[in-house]
């Protein structure tokens, strides 16, 4: 049965976009069929992190409004044959997206995919609402940092309380996954740690990114960190994250950078 | 406690204020987020009750809460437009 989950956190720049790219890209290596959407209508960037911005010709918005068909509008990755991308519309604003429309789109890409991962714009207006209003689960994207952990407890009060499952008296499973982590800093006590923000939220983790280079290096290439290093902690911490997902146990650990040879005798970071 | 945290390590560990702060700060708002409008509510019976016997224009309404330590007050600012002795008037009979 398909499953419509909501990438979310409230603040900007902690991650969201990024997040759904590697976790739509390791759902899809694990042979799940993916579509990522993005709901940013007119800040889009998920096509960009995806390498398909030159690719784009129809968008969520000309399918809501009828002017495209969802077939005409999904776009396939072209490395990964099961991961298919959503664009948001890049010129109209935010409120071309109707409840309905989603509603419809969202319950036809339920007959046609078994992941629909919802790429939310931050904030909490109309376009973050709707990303989530349809969602089964939510994955929480958090910075252990005081802003980000606040509205990252906003953004589950909403989800607790506006969403289509909330209303039957149902509950959005939901996620934190801590991206941005600093095992080091945490340590010497100068991030909050782990403990202090589950305790915090409440929330089961999904999963802990570490601050990584590779997050930048994939984005600035065009592909899911998952893809581009797939040896690189930060994609090795998206792909345990993806297989608890699935419903696996997978032992929380935060991955490190594997430093090579010649990096070690010179001290260096793996580059 | 801070201070003695300096003195001894040199640099001081600001997760632990960075975690006290939000404790205090999410337990506030928490508990705001539970009454679903209060104000907004208030505002709306306040405004049907009175436009019974008063021609009230919606907007002159004002509901405001102060949170204080010991009391909390609720100030209720409605303006009246003139003709309301009138109008008081033409309700009693």
């Amino acid at each position: 049965m398909a499953k419509v989950l909501v990438v979310t956190s409230g603040k900007g720049g902690v991650g969201k976009t990024t997040s759904t790219a590697a976790l739509g890209a390791a759902l899809a290596q694990m042979g799940e069929k993916v579509v990522v959407v993005d709901f940013d209508v007119g800040l889009r960037n998920l096509d960009l992190v995806l390498g398909a911005e030159r690719r784009v010709v129809f968008d969520l918005i000309n399918v809501v409004q009828g002017v495209a068909k969802l077939s005409q509008a999904l776009i396939r990755d072209k490395r990964l044959d099961n991961l298919w991308l959503l664009p948001a519309s890049q010129t109209r604003d935010k409120d071309a997206l109707t409840d309905e429309g989603v509603r419809s789109v969202i319950a036809d890409l339920r007959t046609k995919f078994d992941w629909i991962l919802c790429d939310s714009p931050a904030g909490i207006e109309r376009g973050a609402t709707l990303a989530m209003r349809y969602a089964d689960e939510a994955v929480i994207v958090t910075n252990p940092e005081v802003s980000s952990v606040r509205d990252s407890d906003r953004i589950i009060g909403m989800l607790d309380s506006k969403t289509v499952k909330a209303e039957r008296g149902e509950r959005v499973e939901k996620h934190v996954l801590i991206t941005r982590y600093d095992s080091a800093r945490a340590a010497r006590g100068e991030m909050l740690s782990i403990e202090d923000i589950l305790e915090i939220l409440a929330t089961p983790l999904l999963g802990i990114i570490p601050e990584s280079q590779d997050v930048l290096r994939a984005s600035n290439v065009g592909s899911p960190v998952t893809l581009n290093n797939a040896a690189s902690a930060p994609a090795r911490a998206y792909v345990d994250a993806a297989r608890r997902l699935l419903g696996e146990a997978v032992t929380m650990t935060v991955p490190v950078e594997r430093k090579g040879l010649m990096n070690r005798l010179l001290g260096r970071r793996a580059a | 406690m801070m201070n003695l945290l300096r003195l001894l390590g040199g640099r001081t560990a600001s997760a632990p204020v960075a975690r006290e702060r939000l404790q205090i700060l999410l337990a506030h708002e928490r508990g705001l987020r539970g009454q679903p409008d209060l104000l907004g509510l208030l505002r709306a019976e306040i405004l049907a009750v009175v436009s019974r016997h008063v021609v009230l224009d919606p907007e002159k309404v004002i509901v405001r809460m102060d949170r204080g330590k010991h009391v909390s007050t609720l100030e209720v600012d409605i303006e009246v437009p003139n003709g309301f002795e009138r109008s008081i008037a033409a309700a009693a009979t």
